[in-house]
């Protein structure tokens, strides 16, 4: 298969960026997106020029470190995938596909398609965890929990922090991200004792990170790899405006 | 010992007691050990313990949670990790689950039994004392994890589930769906994320290339900020190396794109000993290999393996697919072989067996590198429904990387490389032969042998994160007086200056070929002369032969682009030079290790119906390798392996 490939290049945050074109011929249709990009990059190097900067880890979508913008959607569009899941063969027939970087304020570019996420980190200090001490956590099996309870808890927790729902939101608002690790935890009555504070601190941690507001639109859903389901956000308003304890 | 397990036995004569390596294991029964271990390390006062400053290598299971645990206990904190966030450490990647001997199921597990199978299971080539702690601290573990809110599998009832993983007859492996390590990880990233809020401080995109050794003490490392490439030196009174496992050697395996061996390795040049390199664990259930630009093989979790029946035609050469194969026609080659644990026969037995029917003519898949995964009779017996909610996001993965539906098809698999249970060499504490410098979790060798249990990986790096490095680093803290050291000590400027020429040494050969074709030809000698099976005069030639591909390597590599940037070929370039030294060493441990004992599987060492056959009268030992210089052979010591409380029998898994 032939790849035509159109690929935005920018050395640093503080240089202009700029497309490229770049054509790849004679590739299995069962070849990632990715491998393909370490073709080129063998290829570029061997030819003395600069190989294209993206990010990858374990390249089956669980670490969440990849994130392209393929065809103008975060990841490529395809339901419930992320951009190392992508292969040759799905983009057969697209034409030149253009490749980006995620891009929202609270994402500075780093370099070619690698932005800097570390404002989600940030978010999550500000209160994403249960504060308990090692060593002083009570019999496991003391506190069940219903089954539709724990599984509720998972289908938030299993958010991978790639940041699709910020590249997809026209706001780029992270209520998806900040609502999925609000929603795992207020599931769960280990998260209890922190809930009455946990999501407004998230909140305007986001905000003060620079994500946009949320305005129900659903793209963050569409590109989310892992199907973050949209109720977490309403979920996250009904944690923002609950009550205090007293 | 209460005896779930067969009684002792004396202690067998081993190798020779010349060597100065000593695991500082208390002695008495075993399963009050880890007590009288902690009430020996020392205490210090709270003011005391914020002056000492620890550095803690890797955000993975290990790292995460002794970086949030020696912060909690009133250290200074430092942890770096290469990735840009410590969420996306390998440890996220671990799908099936984790072992804990709570005994919930009432099926006869214990601290003793899981014991017994962890040493069982590594072929009798780990440390007891170690392997009994690790079991008992199991039980906390759940406990601290749920406390976190990670959120388990449970029942109806609301109680935690359970399944069974390979090498065990009980049901003891806790999950969450196929994402176990993942939220594992999110666990103790949090408890990470809580700490950076107090105190802590977590520097990502930041690659540790030097150890700072200092008065013959790890004081700190060099680390390059993969952003910048600005090379700084980060002083400390104690180092954590949790930097994971060096099965990305082999190139295709089922690591992440950026595992590496660069710490360990340099570690292991600054002094410290490197034990049973050659302990590689190839993972039976993964996809095979397809074509030639392949960046990884995708594993599908053990757990599959609960409900899977793996099969090749009973005729070589058989091309019929799967469907029309007859029931008569099938070998059920694990069933039929070990009766007793079938499918769920430990990982090396299962690997093993899968490359020897290939090697027969009866691999199936468009390579004939495969073996059948069939989950038919499951479907029957259970339900498609049922299979789908507990194996959901595994068939998603395998749908979509070969269109195959595993409910209507039988699933492809093969063996790759995943796991290294060699690593550093830590005693009882986890402290390398390098005072100062620990080593957590997969990055060192001690609890697994020669093979690892499936789910104990995380079972490690937790037990080493929470509960057994906090103490130890702070008892050696407390009890260690360490002289003032500045960032213009002669140890620094040595370390800083030495991780400059290496890197204008690199930039600097200006040949032709790219690090990614030097590190796909090592891993084809690998794969090929030390890899499932192993002979002598094949270990002696890819040892040969790594040596001329890193010769080559430092004449014809090119790298595109200077230091002071991002620079990913420059990264690639210094773990693939890492990994051609540490393929080297991996074929000399090999050599040095004349019998098969799990992984390790030397075919002049087998029975006639091919199970390895371990040599305890001269082997039952630790291998653990100390670096000499560049252009001389590594020295080798022993530490001999005592068993006091399990008599080391032939594995038995017919």
């Amino acid at each position: 298969m032939k790849l035509q490939l159109r690929i935005w290049r920018q050395p640093s945050a503080a240089a202009p960026g700029r497309f490229e074109r770049y054509e790849l011929d004679g590739l299995a249709p069962t070849l990632t997106l990715l491998e393909a990009l370490d073709l080129l990059n063998q290829r570029l190097s061997s030819e003395g020029k600069s190989p294209v900067s993206f990010e990858s880890d374990c390249r089956e979508g669980i670490c969440g470190a990849c994130g392209i913008v393929i065809q103008g959607r975060a990841h490529g569009g395809q339901t419930r995938r992320a951009t190392c899941e992508v292969r040759v063969g799905d983009l057969d027939g697209a034409g030149e596909v253009t490749l980006e970087p995620f891009r929202a304020r609270a994402f500075p570019l780093v370099r070619d398609l690698i932005v800097d996420r570390s404002a989600f980190d940030r978010v999550i200090q500000a209160g994403g965890y249960v504060s308990v001490r090692t060593g002083s956590a009570p019999e496991a099996n003391t506190l069940p929990i219903a089954k539709q309870r724990a599984e509720r808890a998972l289908d938030a927790a299993a958010c991978i922090g790639c940041g699709a729902c910020v590249a997809a939101c026209p706001n780029a608002s992270a209520a998806l991200f900040v609502g999925a690790k609000v929603s795992h935890l207020a599931a769960l009555p280990q998260g209890g004792a922190e809930r009455a504070t946990r999501a407004r601190a998230l909140v305007a941690a986001a905000d003060g990170e620079g994500f946009g507001a949320c305005t129900s639109l659903g793209e963050c859903h569409a590109a989310c790899p892992k199907g973050i389901p949209l109720d977490v956000i309403a979920e996250l308003s009904r944690e923002v405006l609950r009550p205090h304890d007293p | 010992m209460n005896a779930t397990a067969p009684a002792a036995a004396p202690p067998l004569e081993t190798t020779p007691s010349t060597s100065r390596l000593d695991a500082h294991a208390p002695s008495g029964p075993l399963d009050g050990l880890w007590d009288l271990r902690k009430r020996e390390l020392a205490l210090s006062t709270r003011a005391r313990r914020r002056d000492a400053h620890v550095l803690v290598i890797g955000s993975g299971l290990a790292g995460a949670s002794a970086a949030a645990s020696l912060s909690e206990l009133g250290h200074r904190v430092t942890c770096l990790c290469f990735q840009d966030s410590p969420r996306r450490a390998h440890s996220v990647a671990a799908q099936g689950g984790i072992n804990a001997a709570k005994n919930y199921q009432n099926d006869g597990d214990s601290a003793d039994r899981l014991f017994y199978d962890t040493l069982k299971g590594g072929d009798f080539r780990s440390r007891e004392a170690n392997v009994f702690r690790l079991a008992q601290l199991s039980v906390s573990i759940i406990d601290q994890c749920v406390a976190q809110g990670v959120p388990f599998a449970r029942e109806y009832s609301g109680q935690l589930a359970n399944r069974s993983f390979g090498g065990a007859l009980v049901s003891r492996t806790f999950y969450a769906r196929g994402i176990t390590g993942q939220q594992l990880l999110l666990g103790a990233y949090q408890a990470l994320s809580k700490e950076a809020g107090r105190g802590l401080r977590l520097l990502a995109r930041r690659e540790v290339l030097d150890l700072i050794v200092h008065d013959g003490r790890a004081r700190g490392v060099v680390a390059r900020d993969l952003v910048s490439g600005a090379v700084e030196p980060i002083l400390a009174d104690a180092v954590v190396l949790a930097t994971g496992g060096y099965a990305n050697v082999f190139q295709l395996s089922t690591n992440a794109q950026g595992s590496n061996a660069t710490a360990v390795v340099r570690a292991y040049q600054r002094g410290a000993a490197f034990a049973n390199p050659a302990f590689v664990q190839f993972h039976p259930t993964c996809l095979p290999p397809s074509g030639d630009y392949q960046s990884k093989l995708l594993l599908m979790s053990e757990a599959l393996r609960n409900d899977g029946r793996i099969w090749v035609p009973a005729r070589a050469g058989d091309q019929r697919p799967p469907a029309s194969i007859p029931e008569a026609e099938r070998d059920y080659y694990l069933e039929r072989a070990y009766p007793r644990y079938g499918n769920l026969a430990p990982r090396d037995i299962a690997s093993r067996a899968a490359k020897a029917r290939c090697d027969e003519g009866r691999g199936v898949g468009p390579s004939g590198r495969g073996v059948y995964l069939d989950l038919r009779d499951a479907a029957q017996r259970e339900g498609a429904a049922l299979l789908e909610e507990r194996y959901g996001n595994l068939f998603e993965m395998y749908r979509r990387a070969t269109v195959d539906d595993p409910l209507e098809t039988p699933m492809v698999i093969f063996p790759a490389a995943h796991y290294s249970m060699g690593g550093l060499w830590v005693d009882y504490d986890l402290m390398s032969t390098l005072p100062g410098l620990f080593v957590i979790g997969e990055a060192n060798f001690s609890d697994h042998g020669a093979n690892r249990l499936g789910a104990s990986a995380l079972l490690q790096g937790l037990a080493d994160g929470y509960f057994i490095a906090p103490p130890s680093v702070s008892g050696y803290l407390a009890s260690t007086s360490l002289a003032p050291m500045s960032l213009s000590a002669p140890a620094v400027k040595e370390a800083v200056a030495s991780v400059e020429r290496r890197t204008r040494r690199l930039l600097g050969v200006s040949g032709r070929r790219t690090a990614l074709e030097f590190h796909t030809r090592l891993g084809q000698l690998l794969w090929d002369g030390c890899g499932l099976s192993r002979n002598a005069a094949d270990l002696e030639r890819t040892r040969a032969a790594i040596g001329a591909l890193e010769a080559e390597f430092w004449q014809d590599l090119r790298i595109v682009g200077g230091e002071h940037e991002l620079n990913q070929e420059l990264e690639r370039a210094g773990r693939v030079a890492d990994f051609l030294s540490l393929g080297q060493l991996m074929c000399l441990d090999a050599l040095a290790r004349n019998e098969s004992a799990g992984c390790h599987h030397r075919v002049e060492h087998q029975t006639p119906d091919g199970e390895g056959q371990r040599d305890d009268a001269h082997y039952a030992h630790v291998a653990a390798w100390f670096y000499t210089g560049e252009s001389t052979s590594p020295r080798l010591e022993h530490e001999p392996l005592v068993f006091k409380h399990l008599a080391p029998a032939p594995r038995n898994y017919r």
